[in-house]
């Protein structure tokens, strides 16, 4: 094997590959420079959001997309996350930088409790496994004296020694910073032999095995890391909202977060990012719609807050019908009519 | 006899096996010894149980009864990724590639038991990780390039025709290292050029990567060129053992053969 290919593989091995790539991360990094001070705060706020949908999604797609394990309990584990920081810095004044970690600690390990049984179940079965245990947590919410039930928790605002984060301005950039930090790291998982290890179990357990693979063990692992992502995602919600209730932890944000995966592409890092960002703006797109509407349809407003929940389902039967590889198939597409342009680069 | 069994030159013993699945006895009391560095091949009519006796020693199917050593040590209780972990890859007579992966990630992902890195190393991808990442490619590139699969490398699998699949369930199974190799007719359904081109890759894989192949396949020529033994099953039931010069002038396997042709 010749000297000069091992030096353009190891080029391939890299974490952003091609030009294309690079020209959307340099366009990405001034955009996040330059937005607190070109956006108001409103829209700053939708932007935080969509960062800390980001983290959750990714953790998502993770078990999903990537392993083939489907979950409709991820919005217990944000849940798990953001009681856990909200409970560490209330009650203990344990530091936002120390309960960050520990929030993610905890769904992790409450998502191996998850993940084992889980085993012998696969598809539907797992799947309302997983909302059976998304109802347990829901109702030890509701009736464990410390998390208060209906009435919620107040959260402590982010503190770094005496530095406070107020502004939607300093948790955008804080949120971005993580946001930024779970894309590096799953992208990292995705070309390393974790990912491919969760993708062989997902196309084909048998041959996995045959392979070497223990299913169990990323299986496992796999409800491990997503649980991760899920409790960072909320323990990073519960701060940013500054007010945590049962009810915003339910069954609707976990399909939410399942919309987001599938119209964004599943098993691809890109699509957990664009996935986030769409659903997220859906509502205040619908928001923003409904404020324009309101003078001639005043009834109009409280019935399509309600209908989000049929709209994310609509999202996600439409993409499984049109484009079921989501908008990454989008991009994909869209990079290879780019690539067959005159002038490559 | 007993006493014997350590020092064994076998690499593979297969004694006794017995299983059934329901009524259906798949196999029968079946004993084969592979040597290091044969090429072994098992051969029989449709439903015979040779893809059965390979599911057994991969261990996805546990027989009712009898022993199956690899390199003296029992494998009769350990599960698959435990015996691909010893050194015993296989390619599939149906294509079980990761469809959903490229030809390289196909190929990558069957030497996660060789890269000894976990899951934080892996999100950070710095030291080790890397290290490893990069010992793992350099051993994919050059079955890639044993395999003439340069042009494929970044094609997912599922796109690509039957012919080249095959050929990629070969490349996975060597991606191990493997030191045993299980083929499940890696020539059904090619064409003569392709089955020419498998013929070659296996005995360069027999004598130059150093592995012993055991091979399952329905083409008589092909077996005949390649094996230093042959058994033939029937039934369920070893009828014949030897030389593939023996076994082509034995009548009972002649009569195994057409009795099938003829029903
Ligand atoms: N999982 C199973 N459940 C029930 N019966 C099985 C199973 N696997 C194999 N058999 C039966 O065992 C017998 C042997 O099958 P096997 O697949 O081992 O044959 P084979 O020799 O590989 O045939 P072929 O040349 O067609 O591949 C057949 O009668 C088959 O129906
Ligand atoms: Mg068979």
């Amino acid at each position: 094997m010749s000297g000069s290919y091992k030096v353009s593989y190891k080029e391939d091995m890299a974490i952003f590959q091609n030009l294309w790539v690079k020209v959307w991360l340099i366009i990405f990094i001034i955009l996040a420079v330059f937005s607190p001070i070109l956006l108001n705060r409103y829209q700053l706020s939708i932007l935080n959001e969509m960062g800390i949908a980001t983290i959750g999604a990714l953790g998502l797609n993770l078990l999903i997309g990537y392993t083939g394990q489907l979950s409709l309990g991820h919005g217990a584990f944000l849940a798990i996350g953001a009681y856990t920081s909200a409970l560490l810095t209330g009650k203990l004044g344990i530091p936002f930088f120390l309960s960050l970690p520990l929030s993610g600690l905890m769904a992790s390990l409450l998502g191996l409790v998850v993940g084992i049984p889980s085993l012998r179940l696969k598809g539907l079965y797992l799947a309302l496994g997983t909302l059976a245990f998304a109802f347990i947590v829901e109702y030890i919410l509701f009736h464990w004296d410390l998390t208060q039930g209906d009435l919620g928790m107040a959260v402590k605002r982010i503190g770094i020694g005496d530095y406070v984060i107020r502004s939607q301005r300093q948790y955008f950039y804080l949120i971005m910073a993580f946001a930024t930090f779970a894309v590096i790291c799953t992208k990292n998982l995705d070309r390393s032999k974790i990912g491919r290890s969760f993708k062989a179990i997902r196309d084909r357990d048998i041959a996995a095995e045959a392979m070497g693979i223990p299913l169990a063990k990323y299986k496992v692992m796999a409800f491990g890391i997503s649980a991760f992502y899920g409790g960072v995602a909320g323990c990073l919600m519960a701060h940013y909202n500054r007010w945590i209730v049962p009810g915003s932890f339910d069954i609707s944000l976990s399909i939410a977060y399942i919309a987001m995966i599938i119209i964004g592409g599943l098993g691809t890092v890109l699509g957990s990012v664009l996935g986030a960002i769409l659903i997220t703006g859906v509502p205040h797109g619908i928001v923003y719609v409904v404020d324009l509407l309101k003078g001639d349809y005043p009834a109009l407003s409280g019935f399509i807050i309600d209908f989000k929940l049929g709209i994310f389902g609509l999202i996600i039967v439409l993409t499984l019908l049109f484009e079921p590889k989501g908008l990454f198939g989008v991009y994909q597409r869209t990079k290879v009519y780019f690539k067959t342009w005159p002038f490559k680069y | 006899m007993v006493v014997l069994e350590d020092s064994s030159e076998f690499q593979l013993e297969i004694d006794s096996v017995t299983m059934s699945f329901g009524g259906i006895s798949a196999l029968h009391d079946v004993s084969l010894s592979v040597e290091k560095g044969q090429i072994y091949s098992i051969i029989g009519p449709n439903g015979a149980g040779k893809t059965t006796l390979f599911n057994c020693i991969s261990g996805m199917y546990r027989a009712q009864r009898g022993s199956i050593k690899f390199d003296g040590k029992e494998l009769m209780r350990l599960k698959p990724p435990e015996i691909a972990h010893m050194g015993i890859a296989r390619a599939f007579q149906n294509i079980e590639l990761f469809q959903g992966m490229t030809v390289l990630d196909n190929l990558m992902s069957a030497r996660g038991h060789l890269s000894h890195y976990g899951f934080l190393r892996a999100a950070i991808y710095l030291g080790k990780c890397r290290k490893e990442e990069i010992k793992s490619r350099d051993w994919v590139e050059e079955i890639i390039e044993f395999l003439d699969m340069q042009a494929i490398r970044k094609t997912p699998v599922a796109g690509l025709p039957y012919g080249l699949q095959k050929r990629v369930e070969l490349g996975r199974a060597l991606a191990m290292e493997p030191k045993l190799l299980l083929v499940d007719e890696p020539v059904s359904g090619m064409n003569i050029d392709e089955t020419e081109d498998m013929a070659r890759y296996l005995l360069d894989i027999n004598e130059e990567m150093d592995i012993t192949v055991v091979l399952v396949e329905h083409d008589m020529g092909l077996v005949m060129d390649l094996s230093d033994r042959v058994t033939v099953l029937n039934f369920g039931t070893k009828i014949a053992e030897g030389t593939p010069q023996e076994i082509a002038n034995n009548p009972v396997v002649v009569q195994a053969y057409l009795g099938e042709a003829e029903s």
